[in-house]
């Protein structure tokens, strides 16, 4: 958490800021500053390289995106003759593509507010409490991090079917609960451990419930954990593709990754790959937009894990 | 503030606790004990059958290549993914030009930028990165042989994900396309967050920038690469694995076998094959690469922890 937030990028701004009073010149010595020169140009041509590596594959999705299948084939790099907005519309509308947005927008915004609210109780127990097993239960949930979730799905396919809740949105919020809960219940104790006691005890002497001081003054003291946590939540939900894969096989409850996959198998047959294309931009740009605006913020919650 | 705590306490975890129990901890405990039967997955009977499903992974061909492909993964990707990132890392931080009057060591120009490009994919779901690169590979009207067929490389239209001595490398590099940006920002801040003194310190006493990289940076910045390692190792052998190798691949795990992984082979044979024992048994197998996984690269990369 602390780390990502002090370190903006210093050298570099100080640098670049140095550099425009242009200071008269006091010779260096000569070594440095050529190897300084070289590795420049060098980092410079490899860091360029990777970069277009990363761009180019989107471009190419979005491009394709707009063209009519017959130069799709034709010749994969062209530009489009003009703006095939029609692709879109027909992904839109016959490729059920609004379809799987609202069932994703569904089960990614029930599952979001149920494992912030699940995890955060759970987590704030754990790190301020002191009772029999409470160790136990922190380790139960934080080892479920590391474990192949694949081996629990065999069995977990029957366990969601036997209460009836395959194939359901309902179900697969609960499902999604309770596989983010191991890093949110991680991340949230760490933070509840960092926040000052002497707060909420001057609420329960106030004569405060427990409860009460919990939503009234734990909570939004978390406030910035529970945005990193809920923006890693959030993103891993949305992306979500094994365990729908797995549990929800009904095509009307199709997730977006589903659906999107469900698409490219069924235009094996149909060759509508401009519509398919433009199924992957639409599910690709609303994420990427999102990330560019709260970039910080995204950055933020997705590394505070790992450098804890 | 301790007092009256334990209905509280009670109230607070029975929900989250009980959840997750549900929905992890009991399928997972089930898996383990399904694997000793010779239950079908299709019928509510079964008998115990001792270690048959163990002693039949033995001579089971598909079993081993699958799990040979993995151990690949658990391998390659992490050594591939983490070197790349800190070597990207490196140069964004160390690499650019020194200027003068400001500090020794300084980013490049641009460094903000580039870790918001190499970021992109980490926003991705795996399952659309996947798809796109399937129709990337394509040798006919993909992409990469369009690019190849453009400089002048007409003779060198590979089949990629069609030919089996190309294609699991091929699954290997989306993975490592899409996960070398996260590492890169999370080896960022780490590296910005080292005091320049010591980079000053070394370059003063005659050291290059290599061996500033070697002595300076990797170590300070161990425990973050020791906990990266085993993250991608885990979505190696997991999550990420199963999405890109189903999602790309032909059969899916093809051609002839040569793509699949354990993950993989887990949901084929309990949801396709009707043989859940069996698949749990392949599971356990799986539980227990990725636990040996972690316990190796914690032993090994354990050192004394460096403060500054």
């Amino acid at each position: 958490m602390k780390t990502t937030e002090t370190p903006a990028p210093v050298p570099a701004e100080s640098g670049t800021g140095v550099r425009r009073t242009g200071a008269p010149a006091v010779r260096e010595p000569r070594r440095t500053k050529q190897e300084g020169g070289v590795l420049n140009v060098f980092s410079h041509g490899i860091l360029v390289t990777w970069a277009i590596m990363v761009v180019m594959p989107l471009v190419w999705a979005v491009m394709t995106s707009f063209k009519d299948d017959r130069s799709i084939f034709s010749s994969p790099w062209s530009l489009p003759d003009r703006l095939h907005f029609e692709n879109w519309a027909r992904a839109w509308t016959d490729a059920r593509m609004s379809d799987y947005f609202l069932n994703t927008v569904l089960v990614v915004g029930g599952s979001l507010v149920g494992t912030l609210v699940l995890g955060s109780m759970a987590a704030y127990v754990l790190a301020r409490f002191d009772f029999p097993g409470n160790r136990f239960i922190y380790y139960l949930f934080v080892g479920g991090m590391g474990f192949p979730v694949m081996l629990a799905l065999v069995p977990l396919f029957y366990v969601v079917d036997n209460i009836a809740l395959l194939n359901t949105i309902h179900g697969l919020i609960l499902v999604y609960i309770a596989y983010s809960l191991p890093f949110t219940v991680f991340f949230l104790t760490a933070f509840f451990r960092s926040l000052p006691t002497t707060v909420a005890e001057a609420a329960f002497v106030d004569g405060a419930s427990h409860t009460r001081t919990f939503f009234q003054i734990m909570l939004p003291m978390a406030r910035p954990g529970l945005v990193s946590v809920g923006i890693f939540n959030f993103l891993g939900q949305w992306n979500q593709y094994m365990l729908p894969t797995v549990l929800n096989t009904d095509p009307d409850k199709h997730v977006l990754t589903q659906g999107l996959v469900q698409l490219a198998v069924n235009q094996g047959y149909k060759g509508d790959w401009s519509g398919l294309f433009a199924g992957l931009v639409m599910a690709m740009l609303p994420v990427l937009a999102a990330y560019i605006v709260f970039q910080r913020q995204v950055v933020q919650g997705l590394t505070a894990g790992a450098l804890k | 503030m301790q007092h009256g705590k334990y209905p509280f306490v009670v109230g607070f975890l029975t929900v989250p606790l009980g959840l997750y129990a549900l929905f992890v901890i009991w399928p997972f405990v089930q898996s383990i004990y399904y694997s000793f039967t010779d239950w079908t997955g299709l019928s509510p009977d079964f008998v115990m059958v001792g270690l048959d499903n163990y002693r039949r992974m033995l001579d089971d061909e598909i079993f081993w290549k699958s799990l040979q492909h993995s151990l690949l993964f658990a391998l390659l990707l992490p050594l591939v993914t983490i070197g790349l990132a800190l070597f990207l890392a490196f140069m964004i931080n160390v690499g650019g030009r020194r200027r003068r009057g400001g500090p020794v060591i300084s980013g490049v120009r641009g460094s903000s930028f580039y870790k918001i490009v190499y970021f992109f994919p980490q926003v991705l779901s795996i399952a659309i990165v996947a798809l796109l690169f399937a129709f990337a590979y394509n040798p006919s009207s993909g992409a990469i042989n369009s690019v190849l067929r453009g400089i002048g490389l007409d003779d060198v239209q590979p089949l990629w994900l069609g030919d089996p001595d190309l294609a699991l490398w091929c699954v290997m590099a989306v993975i490592v396309w899409s996960t070398v940006g996260f590492f890169v920002v999370l080896f960022s801040a780490g590296m910005a967050s080292i005091p320049v003194e010591l980079y000053e310190a070394a370059l003063l006493d005659g050291a290059d920038r290599f061996t500033t990289f070697f002595r300076i940076t990797l170590p300070l910045l161990w425990d973050t690469v020791q906990s990266g390692w085993v993250y991608m190792g885990i979505l190696a052998l997991g999550a990420e694995s199963f999405a890109v190798v189903q999602i790309m691949t032909t059969g899916p795990g093809g051609p002839d076998y040569s793509t699949t992984v354990m993950v993989l082979y887990v949901y084929q044979k309990a949801f396709r094959d009707g043989q859940a024992a069996y698949a749990t048994a392949v599971g356990v197998a799986l539980l227990i690469v990725t636990l040996a996984f972690a316990a190796i690269v914690m032993r090994l990369g354990r050192r004394e922890r460096l403060e500054y």
